[in-house]
């Protein structure tokens, strides 16, 4: 394969990186992740290729690369070597082009990045290429170090001393359960399986609300390949299979490059590092089911079918893929699995707190001045995430919650902004990790119409295999609507918090189960704006629609 | 859908042309049974959407019975059974989008062009669908017209970018 730092060749093709045949003095990383991408960064990239080359600039290098994370400002370009990030490159705007152009020819301007508090609190480790690296070529991520940690498992390790250093970090699943990855691997290599395993990639993201898998998937696909090959290796599988949704059509078609590239330099396929471990991967499409993010309903769309759970046990574990034992893990983790074997156990587990190590990456968005993709260490607080990295709330509006864990998850009132964001504590506080997704809401939200919202999304993505998702949700989804439209009595509410219980207790799968977790945290923290409303008939926050209670009588719609 | 009901499965439009790419697509998966969502895909970009035809056509190539292929394609909300208008605009409702304003988007589009969300309007030229998540949240509200995403909309945007089709 070639080595980065190929010679620019005469005639530059459209999309290809500039790159100069001596040494580089600075680089543009023009951030190619939807976001960006969405705000035309693909102009802008060639708009300062062809104002580098005019202004003869020959030690320069233009390059497009993966998510920057402060999506809130994009398109962005950063320069590594003068630690300066440019944002709002707008295409066609000749200021900040030639602003950026300015920066690589030695100039000032762009905000610098080490001190930014964006920035200055995060801790990369499955972003670390995020942004460094053009993920649409293997040069750039073999450059950075990528494949070094799956050769040196494969060609200094057993699959056990594998499994022993995973298990060490601590690292737990990023997908939202927070189960320990080294006991799941653990459990996969101890099957015995005469007939193979497999590694699958978790990449159906569908909380709404959360983008970390797909901006990892965007902007460094090699990385997760490489973490599901030393799985592979550790459990005893040879063949993967990453599963990613069809509304992700970017990250499709970066990891399909990936996959095409790694297998042409001999980074995956058969016999890797000239040992006798092989190990391939595929692609398959999800469809748009919310429910194929729980392992059992993945592994029936996969084989074809669909997507609907099964009761466990058995856990995939033992028995998935087509019977065999099959390992699960998220984007983000298998992200992790490189740095992990590359630096060692001690050196993760080094970062977060308690039972929490490591970090953890977060989508943050909504009522925030900074929305973007973050990575900081577990343990963090809430106040720290949000105000600090964030930069609080835009306009000076009011904090009123951040919700974390989608519709599985809960809504955090301002009282809790000092609690660590680590597995436990969020459990306590009613919510759960979740995949990352974090939104801040301010005071003009309603958290009974933000309950209603994810009940609607339960409901309609229940895949109706057991009773209680199937009916509960929507029966609770129609009392919710009656307590917006103020039309509900104490009596009802009584009958969503037992239906809550009830669902929670007797649904199959996760998302039956987690599904009242929205009524229930903000019943806990914002009782008052439910009581506003039956008892009041009004919407605190003005966003309910009140229907007139002496018609709704006429029509028989509420109990006198 | 009446696939093998009253009449023997319907044998595929071999004068479209178009049907080479889903037969490539098929082989090159081996015609497994398990293949089955990635030719539906497949049929879907070609087509443009899965009617019966297609269905059954898919079901006797890849050997599974047509009540799982039916199954399949309307358990996936990503399949659509009824072909699209000339122009899709899919208003996301993840929950940054939704408190955003999404609502009022989707508001402001039925309005203007006076279908709900899953339709087409009657001349065939816009279809408005609703989206979970695009993951787009950095930029929410988020819209896309035609597979391209705007961000950071207003219902007036929104409006004039669908005028302006």
């Amino acid at each position: 394969m070639t080595e980065a730092g190929t010679p620019t060749p005469a005639r530059r093709r459209r999309q290809d990186p500039l790159i100069p045949a001596g040494p580089v003095r600075a680089s543009a990383h023009v951030c190619m992740a939807a976001g960006c991408l969405s705000m035309q960064a693909d102009t802008v990239f060639d708009s300062l290729c062809e104002r580098v080359t005019a202004r003869g600039l020959t030690d320069v290098a233009v390059k497009r690369v993966g998510c920057l994370g402060l999506c809130a400002a994009g398109p962005l370009v950063a320069v590594p070597e003068t630690g300066r990030l440019f944002d709002r490159v707008a295409a066609g705007d000749d200021a900040a082009l030639d602003g950026v152009v300015d920066g690589l020819a030695g100039g000032e301007g762009g905000r610098p990045i080490a001190t930014d508090p964006f920035f200055s609190h995060q801790v990369k480790v499955v972003l670390e290429h995020c942004g460094q690296i053009d993920p649409e070529r293997v040069e750039d991520y073999v450059a950075v170090g990528g494949y070094e940690s799956l050769t040196k498992a494969v060609t200094t390790m057993t699959p056990a001393e594998v499994l022993g250093e995973v298990t060490r970090s601590g690292i737990r699943g990023r997908g939202g359960a927070g189960y320990p990855t080294g006991l799941k691997w653990t459990t996969v290599a101890k099957t015995d399986s005469p007939h193979g395993k497999y590694v699958v990639c978790n990449g159906d993201e569908g909380d709404p609300g959360a983008f970390m898998d797909r901006s990892v998937l965007e902007s460094s696909p090699q990385q997760v390949l490489e973490g599901m090959a030393i799985a592979g290796y550790a459990v005893g599988a040879n063949h993967g299979y990453v599963y990613v949704r069809a509304e992700y059509p970017l990250a499709v078609k970066r990891l399909t490059t990936a996959i095409r590239q790694a297998e042409h330099a001999g980074l995956l396929g058969p016999r890797i590092a000239d040992t006798s471990f092989g190990f391939d991967v595929e692609i398959r499409i999800g469809a748009g089911a919310f429910v194929c993010g729980e392992e059992t309903a993945l592994i029936a769309s996969i084989e074809g079918g669909r997507g609907t759970p099964r009761p466990r046990p058995p856990y995939p574990a033992a028995s998935g893929l087509w019977g065999k034992p099959t390992l699960i893990n998220n984007v983000e983790t298998l992200a992790s699995i490189p740095t992990i074997i590359g630096r060692g156990a001690e050196w993760y587990s080094a970062i977060g707190s308690g039972k929490s190590l490591g970090t953890k990456v977060f989508a943050l968005a909504g009522s925030v001045v900074n929305t973007g993709l973050i990575e900081v260490p577990l343990g963090l607080t809430l106040r720290e995430i949000v105000f600090e990295i964030g930069g609080g709330l835009p306009g000076g509006g009011k904090f009123k919650a951040v919700q974390t864990g989608g519709p599985s998850g809960g809504c955090m009132p301002e009282s809790l902004l000092d609690m660590a964001v680590d597995y436990e504590s969020l459990a306590q506080a009613g919510s759960i990790m979740g995949s990352g997704g974090m939104i801040v809401m301010d005071d003009g939200t309603c958290m009974v119409d933000v309950a209603k919202f994810f009940m609607d999304f339960c409901r309609e993505e229940s895949c109706g295999k057991c009773i209680p998702c199937r009916v509960g949700t929507t029966q609770m989804y129609g009392l919710l609507d009656r307590i917006t439209r103020g039309l509900a009595s104490r009596d009802e509410l009584a009958e969503l918090e037992s239906l809550a219980g009830m669902v929670r207790d007797t649904s199959l799968c996760g998302l039956g189960q987690g599904s009242p977790n929205p009524v229930v945290s903000t019943l806990r923290y914002f009782r008052d704006e439910y009581m506003a409303h039956i008892d009041d008939h009004l919407c605190p926050a003005g966003v309910c629609k009140m229907e007139p209670r002496e018609a709704a009588l006429a029509a028989g719609e509420v109990a006198p | 859908m009446t696939v093998a009901a009253d009449a023997p499965p319907a044998s595929p439009p071999r004068d479209d042309k178009r049907w080479r790419q889903v037969d490539v697509r098929i082989r090159r998966l081996g015609a497994r049974p398990d293949a089955l969502i990635e030719v539906l895909h497949t049929v879907q970009e070609v087509f443009g959407y899965l009617d019966d035809d297609a269905l059954s056509y898919v079901s006797e190539a890849l050997s599974v019975p047509p009540s799982r292929v039916l199954g399949v394609a309307t358990f996936y909300s990503h399949f659509v059974r009824k072909p699209q208008g000339e122009h899709t605009c899919v208003v996301c409702m993840g929950t940054a989008c939704y408190i955003n304003g999404a609502g009022a988007i989707l508001n402001r589009i039925h309005d203007t062009l006076g279908i709900d969300a899953g339709a087409t309007t009657s001349d065939g030229r816009i279809s408005l669908l609703r989206a979970r998540c695009l993951g787009a949240c950095s930029m929410a509200p988020a819209v896309v017209i035609d597979d391209e995403v705007h961000g950071r909309l207003s219902p007036d945007a929104v409006q004039h970018m669908l005028e302006a089709l």
